[in-house]
């Protein structure tokens, strides 16, 4: 769960790291005086802001709420700006980078420190980041600190700064749960000051049981996949016309695959997972229905998701459909033949295989 | 011989008593695991299956002599479930149980490590030896005991390349599903060096997804160390590019991750790569 800008410089700020004075409004009324010469900037979780307009100057009280009304409402790449941050402007004598995340081969946390921070960190020369997987069992300690805050160059003061901004982000990430923590410019300001001039966090969606606090925090998604997600059904939308629906994601993004093999463009996916309830099948077809493809693919291998369990959702799901949208059926595992048999009279168009499945749903979306 | 799970493998479930352990631990059974023992606290003395249940992991492995374990607790108690696992002396531990934090991921396969404990899994289907042994949720009748041995990022499917396979009457060593998570207790290259040293093992198949660099890890691990045949399955070619993770992402795996980059690392590796599933049992055919 990727949190706005300033979520996210809160909870930077509760860890001790510090951010710059600001504020948050939802219309340009509600500005009633700013900290000397701010940044009026779009709270949207979508990169791309600053080139889209999304992230103005503002030296006084009406050009601040001249930009902000500017950028309320504004669409950003597909994202509304419904809030604007207006905080106080850094004079920034360097920008750094700061980043922790999920060090997959590692297995490990990744702390990464660049001198080199701002607007185009990912093409930033290799040499020129540092990457440096931190052993759980020893943790973050002064050491790694001292690593990074001399590989961005730094003098003795803000050295000292990095290192402790270094040791509570880490602090952060283990305590808040979170699976990306980035500071993107961290800012060496004209002072000699230390700040977080940018700030992404997103904290991991598996450890929301134990982070109650965020789930206040709404997220940027459609309608559909609102109601996907309380369902908790993996959903995502593309711009084909078929609908898939498997078990699985491995198993879901081989169906994507060979229907593409076949001419085909999935439209929507809905991955079941692991469930064994009739009435989330059910409600994962009735969604899908919703989302009106041309023909939907159901390609179940079924281990904790049984097959009857499957076709008992399916068939509760058609009943009272006054449009049939055609169903290529492939049904394989456990409970396979019960599944089968369940459907047999249902009017779908069985398939033994993947690729046959495949074909058939193509060769139907085509027509 | 086979790899990780065999005849002397004496199973203990963690979560028993939860539908899950119930229905698996005795799928389990059918396929002929010695399940020896369940564990759930609150439940001591009861039988599910006629397996004995224990309160704790240690009491079971007294009694019972239990050497491997296999976790369905739901993720809120995972970690705890698989540091008392870990802490009791148990070799082998594989955990089905899908959405753990991956911080607890993290943590729970740090010290498996620094244990010298085999850990498989978060989020994985488990581990099945073909007419010995299987440990996890694998359907039981898509084996064939023989000699291909699997090793898959995936559940679902890993059955259906497995099935395929068997179809074609080709047998399998140990299947392994190492799985999904972002972090994980085993990855390709620790399973690739067993299959090599595995002698039923003859040939391999490795079934991989995108995200990451553990498909690219493998190719250069195959390059260097691997004489066996192998032949791989990369799913996601069109699957939209999952942009969570950032600039922190893109830095680290700097155009890697793709299954554009998986399938060519894999190739320039000598290894034969399938366009369907379905296409798996006809290459293993061919090397």
């Amino acid at each position: 769960m990727r949190l706005f800008e300033y979520v996210a410089k809160g909870v930077l700020a509760k860890h001790g790291i510090p951010v710059p004075e600001g504020f948050v409004v939802t219309s340009a009324g509600q500005i009633r005086r700013i900290p000397g010469p701010v940044m009026v900037k779009a709270q949207v979780l979508v990169g791309g802001r600053g080139k889209a307009g999304g992230i103005k100057p503002a030296d006084n009280l009406d050009e601040a709420r001249k930009a902000a009304s500017q950028i309320l409402g504004m669409n950003i790449n597909g994202h509304v700006a419904k809030e604007v941050l207006l905080e106080q402007r850094l004079d920034a004598a360097k920008e750094l980078y700061l980043g922790i995340t999920i060090d997959r081969s590692h297995r490990c946390l990744l702390v990464m420190a660049s001198p080199n921070g701002g607007m185009d960190i990912e093409a930033v020369p290799e040499d020129k980041i540092l990457m440096l997987p931190i052993d759980p069992l020893i943790g973050f300690q002064l050491y790694h600190g001292r690593k990074l805050a001399e590989f961005m160059g730094l003098e003795k003061d803000q050295a000292a700064q990095v290192e402790h901004i270094c040791l509570r982000l880490y602090d952060l990430v283990v305590r808040e749960d979170a699976e990306l923590a980035e500071i993107n410019p961290l800012v060496v300001t004209k002072d000699g000051r230390v700040v977080a001039g940018d700030a992404k966090v997103t904290i991991d969606s598996d450890a929301l049981f134990r982070h109650p606090e965020f789930g206040k925090f709404e997220e940027d998604l459609t309608p559909l996949e609102k109601k996907a997600k309380s369902m908790d059904i993996a959903f995502v939308q593309l711009d084909g016309n078929i609908g898939v629906i498997a078990n699985g994601a491995g198993l879901t993004m081989a169906t994507l695959d060979s229907i593409n093999v076949y001419g085909g463009k999935a439209g929507i996916f809905l991955d079941l997972g692991g469930t064994d309830d009739p009435e989330k099948v059910k409600k994962a077809v009735l969604l899908m229905l919703e989302a009106n493809p041309k023909v939907i693919l159901l390609n179940i291998f079924g281990g904790i998701t049984k097959c009857d369990t499957v076709a008992k959702g399916v068939l509760e799901a058609m009943e009272g459909q006054a449009r049939r949208v055609p169903i290529v059926a492939r049904i394989k595992g456990v409970n396979e033949e019960e599944g089968r048999e369940m459907l047999k009279d249902a009017g779908l168009v069985p398939a033994s295989g993947l690729s046959e499945a495949a074909e058939k749903a193509s060769q139907e979306s085509l027509r | 011989m086979t790899i990780l799970v065999d005849s002397h493998t004496r199973l203990l479930i963690q979560g028993i008593t939860g539908y899950q352990g119930r229905y698996q631990s005795k799928a389990m059974m059918e396929f002929g695991t010695k399940v020896v023992a369940g564990v759930r606290f609150g439940k001591g003395g009861q039988k599910i299956n006629d397996i004995p249940v224990y309160n704790t992991v240690s009491e079971a492995v007294e009694v019972t002599g239990a050497n491997t374990s296999c976790i369905f607790v739901p993720a809120p108690s995972c970690k705890d479930a698989t540091l008392e696992a870990i802490d009791a002396g148990l070799e082998t531990i594989v955990i089905v149980t899908e959405r753990l934090p991956v911080l607890d991921a993290i943590h729970v396969v740090s010290v498996a490590r620094a244990k010298g404990i085999t850990l498989i899994g978060p989020n994985c289907p488990g581990v099945a030896s073909p007419g010995k042994t299987k440990v996890g949720i694998l359907p039981n009748k898509i084996f064939r005991e023989g000699s291909v041995g699997l090793v898959s990022r995936s559940g679902t499917l890993t059955y259906e390349i497995v099935n395929a396979i068997t179809e074609h009457k080709i047998g399998q060593s140990t299947c392994v599903g190492i799985g999904g998570d972002r972090v994980s207790g085993m990855n390709f290259v620790q399973i690739l060096e067993m299959f090599e040293k595995d002698k039923q093992t003859k040939k391999i198949v490795l079934v991989g997804e995108i995200g990451g660099t553990a498909e690219e890890e493998a190719a250069a691990y195959i390059k260097k160390s691997i004489t066996k045949p192998v032949v791989a399955y990369i799913a996601g070619r069109t699957a939209p590019p999952d942009k969570r993770m950032g600039h922190a992402g893109a830095i680290i795996t700097r155009g890697k991750g793709t299954a554009e980059s998986k399938m060519k690392a894999l190739e320039d590796a000598g290894v034969k790569i399938a366009k369907f599933p379905t296409d798996v049992p006809e290459l293993l055919g061919q090397v």
